[in-house]
């Protein structure tokens, strides 16, 4: 890298090799991944794919992609220790990540800009992409407005109610926000609309994947843009504790912040991966968003991968508290380091999420968003497990600001 | 039982296009798909796709999905699509099962194929599995001895519409346009061209479906191509009638429109 202060390298992006956590030219991991799409989309996949394939090689590109980052998302992103929050954590010492504190609020942003520099490569004009909680359609809306694109953005009816804030931002950033009113109307139902509309204009258009779930290449891709969180991370800890973490905490809806958070530290055999799906009002009240902890092997949305899913593959219809979770699918990686052991996967309830999204903010100042809360919630037990001496990384992925109609009803502000 | 061999050297012999019909099971009622899928037939369709309604249709346009959400809602499950194949294919049509993946994935490859062909199907036709990913379920259907129909599209390359018609039997589905399902207004132009470059990899029939609503569009469908598939238009007909029997009438009158377009 010519570029002095630059964060980003070439491995940062696409990692280091040799651990085997690639997918093949098929886009499989393992068993998992794959194109389960209509065949009028093959070529545009495929187009996807081999601009990524030479832009992640492309020096020009990575200085482009590390100076949006740098200049314009605010990384690097901090470390935070909360040693207030950890005391209810058995006294382990916690270390937030602060993707709360990128342009926008939230980790998405990363992939965004990673994507918006592919749909300019790929010479296409218009973006769309689907939103659950609104980040990664706001994230997606700023990029658009940076760098010109007419954007289009599907986003659940209920959805729309319960974040109606990041509604109105995404419109002043001068998208279009379409409300999807069928199935669930929320953000299965949101992709749904989304790949209509890129079958139908594919030939303008590059459907911005918001994460790493759907057909390959994104999966991959996605990983790769939001790789940054866990690489920065893994430095940063090294230089704040003199050694790697204990354990590595994520959300997991789609699986992006996980997947970036982990990611990196996927080589390190003695860092515990944990991720935290939404298990809403509890397993066996059966809403929740349990994915891979309660969920079969099924194709959702191109890939194969766990779903929530009846006895006749009919996906059954997720519940959280956080719009960003309430997905029925989850990335094929997922699926894969769930199989291999490499990670573990647990389920936090609405109560617990919001037991700690109150907590960080009475103890820390710091208001996360319900998404990340999940993996506070994780975190505190995985602290009670692992005893005062362990060190636990979480990623915050987002901020709560979005969250505030929630959090009024529910704790009766 | 009429296989889609014996359909299209018919068709063939007569100088004229196969009609295809869709109607998912389920819909407007499990019997009433039985009842409007017969009246199709008798009206001239030559072969019948039965629907396996799916959560996430996201190949199909607001009538289909409609329809879908409807036969989701009485309950449908497989074992009515099994009945409604069954039933239909009694009438003498070519019947087939379309579906998404999942469902035949979810329910085993081989237990589908099974039950389907015993049911009296001939065949699937599969819009989101790829040749890449289809190895498991031909292998499955060649078993069973039914057929299986992959789609090409206009966006399709040389090279994806050779893997894509390597792994057809019985015919290819040609989708006229970038697109869900659902009546246009006009047929897509390039979708005669796709015809063409379809047949210089195969000799199977080739169908075009996707947008076509109407009896002249029909009749100019059958002029380039071996079948015209119609769903939407059919399904817009039973939503819009005041009961089953008059939606059965109404979409029977056009499919009898239709059968004389392919006839043109």
């Amino acid at each position: 890298m010519a570029n002095e202060g630059s964060i980003l390298t070439a491995a940062d992006l696409v990692g280091n090799g040799p651990h085997g956590d690639d997918p093949d030219m098929h886009g499989k991991f393992g068993l998992f991944g794959g194109r389960f799409v209509p065949e009028a989309l093959i070529p545009a996949l495929d187009e996807v794919a081999a601009v990524y394939e030479k832009a992640k090689n492309d020096a020009e590109f990575l200085r482009e992609f590390d100076h949006l980052l740098r200049t314009y998302a605010g990384r690097p992103t901090t470390l935070t220790d909360v040693p207030r929050f950890g005391e209810q954590a058995g006294g382990a010492r916690l270390v937030l990540k602060r993707e709360d504190l990128t342009h926008t609020g939230a980790h998405k942003i990363n992939n965004v800009l990673g994507q918006a520099l592919i749909t300019k490569r790929l010479g296409k004009k218009r973006v769309i992409a689907e939103t659950g909680a609104g980040q990664h359609g706001v994230a997606t809306a700023t990029a658009a407005a940076l760098l010109g694109l007419e954007c289009v953005i599907y986003m659940g009816a209920v959805d729309c109610e319960r974040q109606a804030l990041n509604v109105a931002r995404m419109k002043l950033l001068g998208a279009t926000v379409v409300p999807v009113t069928n199935g669930s109307q929320t953000l299965k139902d949101a992709i749904n609309e989304a790949f209509r509309d890129w079958v139908t204009n594919v030939d303008t258009t590059h459907y911005l994947f918001g994460t790493v779930a759907g057909p390959h290449p994104f999966p991959e891709m996605v990983r790769d843009f939001a790789r940054i969180i866990g690489v920065e991370a893994r430095r940063q800890m090294l230089e704040l504790t003199g050694r790697l973490p204990d354990a590595v905490c994520a959300a997991v809806g789609g699986g992006s912040n996980a997947i970036g958070a982990f990611h990196a530290f996927i080589g390190d055999e003695g860092v515990q991966l944990h991720g935290y799906e939404a298990a809403g009002r509890g397993l066996h009240s059966g809403e929740h968003a349990l994915t891979l902890t309660a969920g079969s092997v099924g194709v959702l949305h191109g890939a194969r991968t766990y779903v929530l899913q009846d006895d006749e593959g009919q996906t059954i219809e997720s519940h959280s508290i956080s719009a960003g979770l309430d997905y029925p699918g989850v990335g094929p990686e997922h699926a894969w380091l769930k199989d291999s052991g490499r990670a573990t996967y647990h389920g936090i309830t609405d109560d617990e999420a919001m037991a700690a999204f109150s907590l960080l903010a009475r103890t820390e100042g710091i208001i996360p968003a319900i998404e990340s809360s999940h993996a506070l919630a994780g975190a505190l037990k995985l602290g009670r497990e692992l005893g005062p001496e362990a060190t636990i990384l979480v990623n915050l992925s987002g901020r709560g600001d979005k969250d505030m109609g929630t959090a009024m009803k529910y704790f009766n502000l | 039982m009429t296989t889609l061999q014996t359909v299209f050297a018919k068709a063939k012999a007569d100088n004229r296009a196969a009609l295809v019909g869709y109607l998912p099971a389920g819909f407007p009622s499990k019997d009433g798909a039985i009842a409007a899928a017969a009246a199709l037939v008798e009206a001239g369709c030559d072969v019948i796709e039965i629907g396996l309604p799916y959560s996430d249709p996201l190949l199909d346009g607001p009538t289909i999905q409609d329809a879908v959400h409807r036969a989701l809602s009485n309950g449908t499950r497989i074992a009515d699509v099994m009945r409604t194949v069954e039933g239909v294919a009694a009438t003498g049509a070519a019947t087939l099962v379309m579906t998404y993946w999942n469902p035949i994935d979810r329910y085993g490859a081989e237990r589908f194929a099974r039950d389907l062909a015993n049911a009296g199907g001939v065949g699937t036709i599969t819009p989101d599995l790829t040749p890449e990913e289809s190895e498991p379920w031909r292998a499955a259907s060649a078993a069973a001895g039914i057929d299986t129909v992959f789609l090409v599209a206009p966006s399709s390359t040389e090279q994806r519409i050779k893997a894509v018609v390597d792994c057809c039997t019985g015919f290819v589905y040609a989708a006229s346009l970038m697109g869900v399902t659902g009546a246009r207004e006009t047929v897509n132009t390039a979708a005669e061209g796709l015809v063409a470059r379809t047949r210089a990899h195969t000799d199977l029939p080739v169908c075009l479906g996707l947008g076509v609503g109407t009896g002249a569009q029909a009749a100019e469908v059958a002029a380039y191509a071996d079948g015209v598939i119609v769903g939407s238009a059919f399904i817009r007909r039973l939503l819009d009638a005041p009961d089953e029997a008059a939606g059965r009438e109404s979409a029977a009158a056009l499919a009898r429109d239709m059968a004389k377009g392919v006839r043109r």
